[in-house]
C-alpha cells in the first residue's frame, strides 16, 4: 500500500474536481472495495477524495419509479420499505451480498462500481489485462472455475462481482452522473458497464472525475413482482455462481413482461434480452422458463472449469422464473 | 493417599472437573483485556513487514533497496545479502534436526526462489503503515523458471520415500499378503478420493514481537501452539543457551497445527530486533498467512479393499500421491487410520511424492486421520451399499476388537456405544435403506455416519502447584491456550485436586518461565497437563500430610501417611474423617505462607499407575505399553442437496465420542462442534487453489478461501460416551481437539451419496460437482 492524501469534499463539484484534476486521485465512500484493491497494491492513488458528506441520499419515490442516492448504505437501502414492498429484486439483491458489516459501510454506487474477485486480477504478482494492459490473462487456462461464461473475450473473462447491478440492470434503472463542470447525464445502467475486449481496463463509461449522484428504477408491474436468486459455494458471505434476477408480470397464465439478469457468469451485470422475449407472451410454464434459460446462454463461452455455469445458470434462471410465478 | 483421584469416580457431591463451568478468561477475551502475542506495546517497538516473492521457481538477478531506504521512518532493510549469519539454519539436514524446524529451508539466506511467496526482505520502520509502504518500494528483478505446481503436474518426477511425514512415518508399510487376500477375495472396489489444499486460517494470524533484553538473551511474544519448541529452535538458530530465550504465548487465537513449529518468520524477526536494536513486531498478513505456516497438502488416494459376502474385510491397499517441497519429504500420515480402524488381516500403504515449487506442507489437524479416514469410510459406506447392509452394520462387522496394526489390546473403546447412541439421538433406525429416493420438496435428503478414531500420542510434561495458607493457589504449565479452554480446564483440576473451589485457582500458562510443557497438538495438551497439574497437587498433598503427621498439635499427629486423605482441603483420616484438620490451619500453625508441588503428567503412566508422584513402577509402564490408545467416535449427518443448484446444505449433525474424561463438558462440546465444523469446510468448501502454471495461490483470502459461516452450519448435538482408561495418563483424559473432525467429510459425502446416489470423491463437495445430479 502507497502513502496517500485525504480530502474530505463538502460539494459535489470540490470533490469530482479533485479527482478529475489529480492523477491517480479517487473517490471514497464506503471504501469496501477500494481499501482492500489499496491494501493489495492493484489500486494506488495518490488522493483520496472522501465523498461521504456530499448529500447523494434519500431513497424515494418519484413521480415514475423509485430514486436512490448514490451514498445510501446497502444496509438502509435493502431493508427500505418502499425498495421491500416495490423492488423486492433489488431488496434481496443487496442483503444477499456481503456480510452485515460489508453493507453497513459499502454505498450504492461504489457497490454498481465493485472491481472483479478474479484472483489474477488481485495479485500483482500475476499477469492481468484488465490491471496490466496487455500483460496476458492467465485465467484463460487457468483457474478459471469462478469466472464468466458470458461476454468474455481473449484479454478476459473476470466476472462482474456484485449483486445488486444484477438486479438493477434488470429493471431498466439508470444512472444519474456528474462530472467535474458540474454537467450531469443520464446513462442507462445497462450500457454503463462494458465488456472487456479488448480493452479490459476499461469496465464502465464513466470519465475520470465523474461521480454517480443517483440511481432510478421505473415503477413496473414486473418490479413489484420480482425476485434474486443466488447460488454460491457457502450458504452466506459468498459472490454469485450463478444468480438471476427476474421479474414478471403474468396475467391469466401469460407473461405480459419479463425482466431477466444473470449474476456470477458474466463480464458485466448480463441483462438477457433475449431470454426476456422468449418469455412475452408466452404461458408461465416450465417449458417456457427452459427455453428462456437456454436463450440466456445462447452465446456462452466456457473454459474448463466454468463449464458447469451454463447449466448452473439455466437452472437458477428457471428456478428463480418457477418461483416467481408461483408466488 | 488414595489410590485414585477423588473426583474421578462419579461423585453426588459436584466437583468442578467435567463441569459446564464457564471459561475463565471469557471475560477477558469479550473485553479486549486478553493479551495476544502482537498486543504487547513495548517501548520503542518497531514493525517489521515482509515483501514476498513474485515467482515461484528462479533467482534474484538484483534486489533494489535504495528508494525503501530512503523511505520516511525505515530503520532497517534485510534481504539475502545482509541478514546477519545464523548459528544454524535449517538448510541443510543436521541444522534442521537441531533446529526442529518444519521446513528444511530458511528465506534470506540465498537468492534461490523455491515458492511463491518465499520472504524475500523483510522491511523495519517506526509505524507499520511506513513499513508496509517502504516494502512495496523494494525491487526485486527475477530470473524465473517454469515451476512445478503440484504432482499432477505432467513434468512433475513421482518417487516412492522411504520415510515421510518429515521422517516420522514409513512411506511403505505391509502387513499380511494384502494382494493375495484381495486376489481371493469375492468382493473387490478400488476408489480414488482426492484432497484440495487446506489451509489452517487461524483467526489470528502468525505473529512475532521479539526483544532483546540484553545482547545475549532474547523475549519473544509469539504466536505459537508451543513456546518450549520456539525456545529451542530459536536458540538453536541465533546460537544461544536455551534458557536466554524466553518465549511467551499467552493468548493463542486457533493455531489447528499451523502453529505447531517455529516458522521462518519467527527467528527473521528475532534477527531484525538485534539489528535495529528496538523491538520488532511481525504480524503476517492474511495473503502471507497462506505461504508462510504451512498447509495441508493437495493429495490423491487410492483405496482398494477386499472383502467377503458377508462383508468382513480382507485386504485394504492404501497409495496416496501428494505434493511437497522441493526440500523435505512431507506427506499426512493417512494410512495409519485405514491400517487400524477395522479389523483386517493384510495391510499395505505406499506413499509417492513429487517435490513441486511450494512451501513445506505441515500438520494440519488430524493430519492423516482426517484425509485418511475420508478414503476409508466412503469405501466402508460402498462396500456396505454394495452388500446392501446397513452403514453401522458393515462396520460393526468389521469392529476392531484390538489394535489390527499392532495386535495390542485398546486402552479403552467405547466405540460401540458411540455407533449406538449416535444412532439412537439421530434416529438412524428411520433411514431409507436406499440412495436418491428421500426428498424434501425439490431437495434430496441424505443420511451418512462415519467412524472418527484418534490416537493418544505420547507426550509428558510438568507442572507447578503453589498452595498458599490464605486458602488460594497459583497453578503453572508452560502450555498454550489455542483458545480451546485449557485455562479453564486446568483451573477445573487444580481445585478438584486441591480442593480448592475454583474461583480461589489461578492457573497460568505460555511462558518458558513455567515448567515446561508439551506442543498443544496432536490433542496432547488436555491429558498431559492435566495429570502434571493432578500430579503436582497429589505432591503437595503428601508434604502436607507428612507434615501433619509429624506435628505433635496436629489431630492427625502419628497417623500414618497413608491413612490421611484429602477432602475438599482438609486432612483427615480415611477410616474416621472426623479427626484431621484443614490445610490452612496446619500451614498456618507450621509458619508456612505457601507450600510448592512439582508434577509430571506421563502417557503411559495411568491413574493407576499414577497414583503418587513417584514414577509407575516398571511393571506398570510395561502393562501401559502394552495398550494401543485411542479415541472412538462417530458422525452422523443430514444433508438438503438441491440437485438443480448443486448446493449441499448439513441440516442435522450428531457426534458421539468415546474420549476419555472429559474435563467440561461445556468447553469439550464447544471444541467436538468446532472440529465437526473444521470438518464441514473441508468436505464442502475449503480449497486453496495453486494455479498449474505459476505454482502460486489465486485465492489467498477469507473472501474467497470458504469456510462455513453460521448460515451453513445447523444445531449440532454432541455427546460423549463415559469412559474410564486407567492406561493412558494420570486424569485419564485423551484430548478431543482433533478427533472431533476425523471422519466428518466422509459423514457428509456418505450423507450427499445417500441423498443423491452420487459418489463425490473430490473434496470439496461444492455446487459444480453436484450438477447433473437427479433423483433415481
Amino acid at each position: 500500500m502507497n502513502n496517500f492524501t485525504y480530502l474530505q469534499a463538502t460539494a459535489a463539484k470540490d470533490a469530482t474536481a479533485a479527482v478529475a484534476g489529480t492523477k491517480e486521485a479517487a473517490f471514497i465512500a464506503g471504501g469496501t472495495t477500494l481499501l482492500d484493491l489499496m491494501k493489495l497494491d492493484v489500486e494506488n492513488h495518490s488522493q483520496l477524495v472522501d465523498i461521504n458528506m456530499l448529500a447523494f441520499k434519500g431513497v424515494e419515490q418519484t413521480a415514475d419509479g423509485l430514486r436512490i442516492g448514490a451514498l445510501e448504505r446497502m444496509s438502509d437501502v435493502g431493508e427500505n420499505p418502499l425498495v421491500l414492498q416495490n423492488y423486492p429484486v433489488i431488496s434481496q439483491s443487496l442483503l444477499l451480498a456481503a456480510s452485515p458489516q460489508l453493507r453497513n459501510m459499502a454505498s450504492i454506487g461504489g457497490n454498481i462500481l465493485q472491481r472483479t474477485r478474479c484472483g489474477y486480477f488481485r495479485d500483482t504478482a500475476f499477469p492481468c489485462n484488465k490491471r496490466q494492459p496487455g500483460s496476458g490473462c492467465p485465467a484463460q487456462d487457468g483457474e478459471n472455475r469462478g469466472l464468466a461464461i458470458l461476454g468474455g473475450s481473449k484479454s478476459c473473462i473476470a466476472t462482474y462481482p456484485g449483486d445488486l447491478a444484477v438486479a438493477l440492470v434488470a429493471l431498466d434503472a439508470v444512472l444519474l452522473l456528474e462530472n467535474s463542470k458540474g454537467k450531469q447525464r443520464r446513462v442507462p445502467l445497462v450500457d454503463f458497464h462494458v465488456v472487456p475486449g479488448s480493452t479490459p481496463q476499461r469496465e464502465t463509461v464513466i470519465e475520470p472525475g465523474e461521480l454517480i449522484v443517483s440511481v432510478t428504477v421505473p415503477a413496473a408491474a414486473h418490479a413489484r413482482k420480482s425476485m434474486y436468486l443466488k447460488v454460491r459455494d457457502r450458504a452466506s458471505y459468498a459472490f454469485a455462481l450463478a444468480s438471476a434476477a427476474v421479474g414478471l408480470d403474468v396475467q391469466g397464465g401469460q407473461i405480459r413482461s419479463a425482466r431477466v439478469a444473470l449474476g456470477g457468469v458474466g463480464t458485466k451485470p448480463w441483462r438477457s434480452l433475449a431470454a426476456e422475449k422468449v418469455l412475452t407472451g408466452a404461458p408461465a410454464t416450465e417449458a417456457t422458463f427452459r427455453a428462456a434459460a437456454a436463450a440466456a446462454v445462447r452465446d456462452a463461452q466456457p473454459h474448463e472449469q466454468n463449464r458447469f455455469k451454463v447449466e448452473l445458470a439455466q437452472n437458477t434462471l428457471v428456478r428463480a422464473l418457477t418461483e416467481l410465478s408461483a408466488a | 493417599m488414595e489410590n485414585e483421584p477423588a473426583f474421578f469416580e462419579t461423585s453426588p457431591t459436584p466437583s468442578s472437573v467435567g463441569q459446564p463451568m464457564n471459561r475463565v478468561d471469557g471475560r477477558d477475551k469479550v473485553m479486549g483485556r486478553a493479551k495476544y502475542s502482537a498486543e504487547y506495546p513495548l517501548p520503542g517497538l518497531t514493525y517489521g513487514v515482509l515483501k514476498t516473492s513474485d515467482i515461484a521457481k528462479g533467482k534474484i538477478q538484483n534486489i533494489d533497496t535504495s528508494a525503501a531506504a530512503k523511505a520516511p521512518g525505515v530503520l532497517a532493510i534485510y534481504t539475502h545479502l545482509n541478514l546477519p549469519k545464523l548459528a544454524k539454519t535449517p538448510n541443510d539436514a543436521d541444522g534442521k534436526k537441531a533446529i526442529g524446524a518444519p521446513m528444511g529451508f530458511l528465506p534470506l539466506t540465498s537468492d534461490v526462489i523455491y515458492y511463491a511467496g518465499q520472504p524475500v526482505a523483510l522491511v523495519v520502520a517506526d509505524t507499520f503503515e511506513r513499513a508496509t509502504q517502504a516494502a512495496t518500494l523494494v525491487r526485486v528483478t527475477y530470473a524465473a523458471e517454469q515451476p512445478i505446481a503440484a504432482y499432477t503436474d505432467p513434468k512433475a518426477q513421482l518417487f516412492n520415500p522411504e520415510k515421510i511425514q518429515d521422517g516420522k512415518a514409513d512411506g511403505y508399510t505391509r502387513r499380511g499378503d494384502a494382494r493375495a487376500a484381495l486376489a481371493s477375495s469375492p468382493i473387490k472396489m478400488t476408489a480414488v478420493y482426492t484432497h484440495a489444499i487446506n489451509h489452517h486460517n487461524p483467526m489470528e494470524p502468525g505473529s512475532t514481537t521479539a526483544i532483546w533484553e540484553a545482547p545475549d538473551r532474547l523475549t519473544v511474544y509469539e504466536s505459537t501452539q508451543g513456546v518450549t519448541r520456539t525456545q529451542k529452535s530459536l536458540a538453536a538458530m541465533l546460537g544461544l543457551p536455551q534458557d536466554q530465550v524466553r518465549v511467551v504465548t499467552k493468548f493463542l487465537g486457533g493455531g489447528f497445527g499451523c502453529k505447531g513449529s517455529c516458522w521462518p518468520h519467527t527467528v527473521l524477526t528475532a534477527q531484525a530486533a538485534k539489528g535495529v536494536g528496538r523491538p520488532v513486531k511481525l504480524v503476517l498478513s492474511r495473503k502471507q498467512q497462506f505461504t508462510s505456516m504451512g498447509h495441508r497438502e493437495d493429495q490423491t488416494q487410492t483405496l482398494t479393499l477386499g472383502a467377503t459376502n458377508e462383508g468382513k474385510l480382507t485386504a485394504l491397499i492404501h497409495e496416496k500421491t501428494s505434493t511437497t517441497s522441493p526440500w523435505d519429504n512431507y506427506a499426512e500420515s493417512n494410512s495409519k487410520i485405514i491400517n487400524l480402524l477395522y479389523e483386517c488381516p493384510t495391510f499395505e500403504s505406499h506413499y509417492q511424492l513429487a517435490r513441486g515449487n511450494v512451501m513445506t506442507s505441515t500438520f494440519t489437524r488430524a493430519p492423516g486421520e482426517a484425509p485418511g479416514s475420508f478414503a476409508i469410510e466412503c469405501s466402508m459406506d460402498d462396500l456396505a451399499y454394495q452388500l446392501g447392509i446397513d452403514p453401522i452394520e458393515i462396520r460393526l462387522r468389521n469392529y476392531a476388537e484390538k489394535d489390527p496394526s499392532t495386535g495390542q489390546a485398546w486402552s479403552s473403546k467405547s466405540l460401540r456405544q458411540c455407533y449406538a447412541r449416535g444412532a439412537e439421538l439421530f434416529g438412524w433406525s428411520k433411514r431409507n435403506p436406499k440412495a436418491g429416493v428421500t426428498k424434501d420438496g425439490r431437495t434430496l435428503v441424505g443420511w451418512g455416519m462415519a467412524t472418527a478414531s484418534y490416537p493418544v500420542h505420547s507426550s509428558q510434561g510438568t507442572a507447578r502447584v503453589r498452595l498458599f495458607a490464605d486458602g488460594h493457589a497459583v497453578v503453572q504449565a508452560g502450555a498454550t491456550d489455542l483458545g480451546t479452554g485449557t485455562y479453564t480446564v486446568m483451573t477445573q483440576v487444580a481445585a478438584d485436586s486441591l480442593g480448592l473451589p475454583p474461583e480461589k485457582v489461578r492457573f497460568e500458562l505460555g511462558d518458558t518461565r513455567l515448567p515446561t510443557a508439551p506442543n498443544s497438538g496432536g490433542s496432547v495438551a488436555a491429558g498431559t497437563v492435566s495429570s502434571s497439574v493432578y500430579m503436582a497437587a497429589q505432591d503437595v498433598w503428601q508434604k502436607l500430610t507428612k507434615m501433619a503427621t509429624q506435628d505433635p498439635k496436629s489431630p492427625l499427629f502419628k497417623a500414618k501417611p497413608e491413612d490421611v486423605t484429602m477432602e475438599k482441603g482438609r486432612l483427615q483420616l480415611k477410616k474416621d474423617p472426623s479427626k484431621g484438620e484443614d490445610f490452612m490451619a496446619l500451614m498456618k500453625r507450621g509458619g508456612l505462607d505457601d507450600i510448592e508441588g512439582s508434577g509430571q503428567g506421563k502417557y503411559g503412566a495411568g491413574y493407576e499407575a499414577g497414583q503418587s508422584a513417584n514414577a509407575a513402577s516398571d511393571a506398570h509402564k510395561d502393562e501401559a505399553g502394552q495398550h494401543s490408545m485411542h479415541s472412538f467416535g462417530a458422525h452422523f449427518c443430514e444433508v438438503h442437496v438441491d440437485p438443480d443448484l448443486g448446493t449441499v446444505r448439513v441440516t442435522r449433525w450428531v457426534s458421539v465420542h468415546g474420549a476419555g474424561r472429559i474435563l467440561n463438558a461445556k468447553t469439550a462440546r464447544s471444541q467436538i462442534i468446532g472440529g465437526s465444523i473444521f470438518g464441514i469446510g473441508a468436505a464442502l468448501m475449503e480449497a486453496t487453489v495453486r494455479d498449474p502454471h505459476y505454482a502460486r495461490y489465486v485465492n489467498s483470502d477469507l473472501g474467497d478461501y470458504h469456510i462455513p459461516v453460521n448460515a451453513d452450519i445447523p444445531d449440532m448435538t454432541v455427546e460423549f460416551i463415559d469412559e474410564h482408561d486407567p492406561y493412558i495418563n494420570a486424569m485419564g483424559v485423551k484430548g478431543i481437539g482433533e478427533i472431533s473432525m476425523v471422519g466428518v467429510s466422509a459423514a457428509v459425502a456418505n450423507a450427499v451419496f445417500h441423498a443423491t446416489g452420487k459418489r463425490v470423491r473430490d473434496l470439496p463437495i461444492t455446487p459444480d460437482k453436484i450438477l447433473g445430479t437427479k433423483a433415481v
